[in-house]
């Protein structure tokens, strides 16, 4: 800008202008950011005050009293629990092991253009159609009815797609040289992946996978058709109360049903079953988050 | 030299896609030198060196023909490219420590074929550490993660894993890009030292590296073989052709 060096250090209109510029970009992303705190918080604090006058240990012990208006939520939530653990006993496993098929193995050809295709697109299906499939598919055609292997079945093809690519991502964050070193010296790429690439990235799919349990717990469409009922007596405090091949109460499903389906419910009970619901979900969710810190912490380069 | 050639490639091409990026290349390398290959970015240098170890069929649309000829057998035809693979020692540009200790960065290649005995990986990691001139350095940490040494000693600790699983050839493809000029000259030593053992390909920028430690000199440009001749030859004013005497001498270019 100017010619005479003595003039260097001195601020001039365009010097200024950076600066101007500088502070209104960076104050438009801090508000931005600030911004996605906030729904949060009022999500979270709105739920908790409506919900705190049925808000007790008793309430998720308890089962549903008096037509489901009174009394707590055990069988349901119990019955979310059977449902997200059966899914992912199911999606983990298949879907961990085709991310590191597609990641590892893989090449360029028409089958694997295919089987990307097929990844992508059913992720994006929306969970009612899921749930339309698995009612046609689980409970007619391969006749397991109306049951929790059904609706944990439908559950999984939803996360599956989800798992393969949150394993392919962590697959791909171990450095490509670190493989090429273990060929050099004649290491099969089974090899490479049992010593090297899965111990590096397990943190990485774990926690693709942990966060598919919030997703599956939250859906309402997929169990709703392929097994999950409004209404089963169930002890309290039983934890093993449901068979694999009947229908179980859900979270989601006992939240829709308050809120819709049964006359004078005191405000609070569908509120509080929202707290439980959210809160199983971010407690997951925090497990996943501690479990990535530990093993970022533990980065070996 | 009259020596037993160790590796024999003939007509040599190699295309990426349509490109193709050697051309119908011939040479011998003998058994126990140090040949070094010279040239400018571009050359086919490293491309060269993948064909040796096979690891050019992990590129996609690479597509190899010709001959590459070990003790007289061809590499390009191997079933087993795994024995191949640890019959050749290969030291890329960029240190690569593996995550894992550097006790277990060398018993790598030994334990992938089954050696299990903890004397004789002790053994083996002991006597590599020594060959790559690393061991004074690290005899008393070898369970600290070898990505978390230096720069010059995790190189040393990439030559140490290519000699952990024996191999007879060992190819540095320019090793010394990301080292000091010290750790440059030890393990420079450390090569002369072991060619009575192996024969070594180094591919290098540095011309003068190539003289002071191989025996012969190839010089590639544009994927073409331009020279290849004993370092007498190439490094004096008798070299055949005159771009090699340019390009050895700083004037090419």
């Amino acid at each position: 800008m100017n010619d005479t060096p003595q003039n260097l250090f001195v601020e001039t209109a365009f010097v200024r202008r950076k600066k101007r510029q500088e502070t209104v970009a960076k104050s438009i992303f801090l508000v931005m950011s600030i911004a996605m705190i906030i729904p949060l918080l009022l999500i979270v604090s709105y739920l908790v005050v409506k919900a705190y006058p049925s808000l007790s240990l008793e309430f998720l012990l308890d089962v549903p009293r008096k037509g489901m208006t009174e009394g707590g939520i055990w069988p349901a939530f119990i019955g979310t629990i059977y449902l997200v653990a059966l899914s992912l006993a199911v999606s983990a496993p298949i879907g961990v092991m085709a991310g590191i098929y597609l990641n590892e193995y893989a090449k360029d050809n028409w089958l694997n253009r295919i089987i990307n295709l097929a990844v992508i697109n059913l992720a994006g299906v929306p969970s009612i159609v899921h749930a339309l499939f698995g009612l046609g598919a689980f409970v007619y055609a391969a006749k397991f009815g109306c049951s929790i292997i059904s609706a944990s079945l439908t559950l999984a093809i939803m996360t599956l797609p989800v798992i393969i690519a949150s394993t392919r991502e962590a697959l791909a964050s171990v450095p490509m040289n670190f493989r090429e070193a273990c060929w050099n010296v004649g290491a099969t790429r089974w090899q490479t992946i049992r010593r090297i690439v899965l111990p590096n990235s397990i943190g990485g799919i774990l926690t693709g996978v942990i966060l598919q349990v919030s997703r599956s717990a939250g859906e309402t469409a997929p169990i709703m058709f392929t097994g999950a009922v409004f209404y089963k007596a169930v002890e309290r405090g039983d934890l093993f109360p449901y068979t694999l091949d009947g229908q179980c109460m859900a979270l989601s499903m006992h939240l829709y049903t308050l809120a819709t389906q049964v006359p004078n419910v005191s405000e609070s009970v569908p509120f509080a079953t929202a707290v439980v619901l959210l809160g199983t979900v971010l407690l997951v969710n925090a497990t996943a988050i501690i479990i990535r810190t530990l093993i970022r912490s533990k980065k070996k380069w | 030299m009259g020596a037993k050639v160790k590796i024999e490639v003939r007509n040599l091409r190699l295309s990426y896609g349509h490109k193709e990026v050697i051309h119908n290349i011939s040479f011998d390398v003998y058994e126990n030198e140090i040949l070094a290959v010279i040239g400018p970015a571009q050359s086919g240098k490293t491309s060269l060196l993948r064909c040796i170890n096979r690891t050019i069929d992990f590129i996609p649309n690479a597509f190899v023909s010709g001959s590459i000829k070990i003790d007289g057998e061809d590499v390009l035809k191997t079933k087993d490219v795994y024995s191949l693979r640890r019959k050749i020692g290969m030291v890329s540009p960029l240190p690569v420590g593996l995550p894992l200790s550097i006790y277990d960065n060398v018993a790598f290649a030994p334990r992938c074929v089954g050696v299990r005995n903890k004397k004789e990986l002790d053994g083996i990691v002991e006597n590599c550490l020594k060959r790559a001139a690393l061991w004074d350095e690290v005899k008393d940490r070898l369970d600290s993660l070898g990505t978390k040494l230096s720069g010059g000693q995790q190189q040393r600790l990439t030559i140490a894993r290519a000699l952990s699983h024996s191999p007879d050839v060992l190819c540095l493809d320019e090793f010394s890009i990301a080292i000091d000029p010290v750790t440059t000259m030890k393990i420079e030593d450390m090569l002369k030292e072991i060619r009575s053992q192996m024969t070594i390909i180094l591919v290098t920028n540095l011309v003068q590296q190539a003289r002071r430690i191989a025996d012969r000199t190839m010089f590639l440009w544009n994927g073409e073989i331009v020279e290849i001749d004993s370092n007498e030859v190439i490094f004096s004013e008798r070299t055949r052709n005159k771009k090699t005497y340019e390009y050895v001498q700083g004037i090419f270019g």
